[in-house]
């Protein structure tokens, strides 16, 4: 069996007597899109944080391509990448000035053309010399996923790219990233509140709650272990129950 | 050390400039202002001092342009690390593959430029306005600057790690650091003037370097000795400054502080 892209095993993360992250346990395969579902304060982002190195996890192990990320940081992140709605490319630059200082940041090869490639890809070429603070907030958004495409990432990670964009550019944004895993082979780590990303983009899901996983498994079997008719009555359940007693099953589907 | 990924990051400051050169102004304003005050007061004590005036009154002007390095070269360090957090951009330079050898080396590439900048601006200004010459260093002139850029960039990183540390509210720490240890720097006046106070005077670098200027300024002779010890005080306080910095992003790492510079 071919090792998986990103294996996390017991990863925790404690602030204070708070367990933001709780001995949380996944793996993605080559070429999957897994999704990492959970309301706000699940630990998604904590655990996005923990997969590249910004946040030093309390206990547990993140290994990328069957590396141990503590030990190989710098080489597996030239294999990574990321986009975040938390962050955003410096707004007094230009847009091909942003791409260029990370295409050569990421040693991307022929960096020139694939700053066209990946402009053309999220539709916004002509923006190209456009100052990036000017950008409208789908274009910015769009622009980020530009800069975490440019290096062809193994693994991607994807922090709610489409959180407040409309439903055109949002639609735009899911087939960028099904063409990313299907035409450059990423690997792709997916967080969203919106269900419907989550149902049209992920092979499968990550379900957290307050910290913990509460299952893991494809959408279809999401519902089915939920006994509900869509992912986003399942994400309100959770949200507001909790579903706690479920994470020992979600945790064998795994296995 | 990667120099291709130094010279990324370098490239993006440099963006900076060449979009928006109203940042020149930061740049140039303030060591022009010191330069002209410092300057016009030693004109104004020349004028009605007559024959007694003190010599050492026209050292005030190499201090202005000797300190202007060590402050920019300071500020290049922390400055560096503060357009990052305003620009929302820290999370995506710290998930890059970016070593912290990499980003200090890119900070003190920036520092060296920003002072080659100014003290060049104010180097040919002093000696078109007040005909002082700083090239009158001869030899003391490159050890100097040398050990003032060092002690900046150390400056710089304890600045940086601070901030990181206490958070947005520390970031006036990024223009005050420096102005701690200036009553103590010996840069307008020797370090006898600090009596009870100069031993702090001996702990830090750049005293030695002002002290060395005056004394190669009145007899033509270049102070090694002066310039030995800055040097080997500045080869500690960079090693301080350094191990502050790595375990500082290491407390980052684990309090989750980079995250929380980003989100706010």
């Amino acid at each position: 069996m071919a090792e998986p892209v990103l294996q996390v095993t017991d990863l925790t993360k404690t602030f204070g007597k708070v367990k933001s992250v709780d001995e949380v346990s996944f793996s993605i395969k080559e070429g999957e899109i897994l999704g990492l579902l959970g309301a706000n304060g699940a630990g998604k982002t904590t655990a996005i944080n923990m997969v590249l190195g910004i946040i030093t996890p309390t206990a547990g192990r993140v290994e990328v391509f069957g590396q141990d990320l503590r030990k190989s940081r710098v080489e597996l992140l030239r294999q990574m990448n990321f986009c975040s709605t938390y962050t955003q490319l410096p707004g007094n630059l230009r847009v091909w000035q942003n791409l260029n200082v990370f295409g050569k940041l990421y040693r991307v090869p022929d960096l020139s053309e694939r700053i066209d490639q990946v402009l053309e890809m999220l539709e916004i070429s002509h923006l190209k010399n456009r100052v990036s603070g000017e950008l409208s907030a789908g274009e910015s958004t769009r622009l980020n996923l530009c800069k975490a495409l440019l290096n062809k990432p193994d693994l991607l990670l994807l922090d709610e790219p489409t959180a407040s964009l409309d439903p055109d550019i949002a639609d735009k944004v899911r087939k960028v990233v099904r063409r990313s895993r299907d035409e450059e082979g990423s690997t792709i780590l997916y967080t969203s509140h919106n269900m419907r990303d989550v149902e049209e983009v992920c092979d499968r899901v990550v379900f957290m709650h307050k910290g913990k996983i509460l299952f893991v498994g494809t959408p279809k079997e999401t519902l089915q272990h939920f006994q509900e008719d869509s992912l986003e009555e399942v994400f309100i359940r959770v949200a507001r129950g909790g579903q706690v007693e479920s994470a020992k099953s979600g945790k064998e589907s795994e296995e | 050390m990667n120099v291709a990924t130094v010279q990324a990051l370098v490239l993006r400051y440099l963006y900076l400039y060449t979009r928006t050169p109203i940042r020149l102004v930061e740049l140039l304003f303030w060591p022009l202002v010191h330069l002209l005050v410092w300057g016009y007061l030693t004109e104004f004590l020349k004028k009605h001092t007559g024959a007694e005036f003190p010599y050492e009154i026209t050292y005030l002007i190499g201090a202005v342009i000797l300190w202007d390095i060590l402050f920019r070269a300071q500020q290049g360090v922390a400055i560096f690390f503060l357009e990052d957090v305003w620009s929302r951009n820290l999370l995506n330079i710290f998930a890059a593959p970016v070593t912290n050898a990499d980003y200090l080396a890119a900070t003190y590439v920036v520092g060296f430029l920003r002072a080659a900048v100014t003290s060049t601006l104010l180097g040919v200004l002093s000696a078109l306005l007040y005909s002082f010459n700083i090239l009158e260093l001869n030899w003391a002139l490159l050890p100097s600057v040398f050990n003032l850029l060092v002690f900046g960039w150390a400056l710089g990183m304890i600045s940086t790690a601070l901030i990181v540390r206490w958070g947005p509210a520390a970031e006036t720490l990024a223009w005050a650091v420096p102005f701690f240890i200036q009553p103590f720097s010996a840069v307008f006046y020797p370090v006898d003037t600090l009596e009870k106070m100069a031993w702090i005077s001996k702990m830090l670098p750049c005293s030695y370097v002002f002290e060395g200027m005056r004394e190669t300024l009145k007899t033509g002779l270049v102070d090694w000795h002066s310039i030995a010890i800055a040097t080997g005080l500045n080869a500690l306080f960079l090693a301080l400054a350094g191990i502050l910095f790595v375990r500082v992003m290491n407390v980052a790492r684990e309090k989750a502080l980079l995250t929380k510079f980003a989100s706010q």
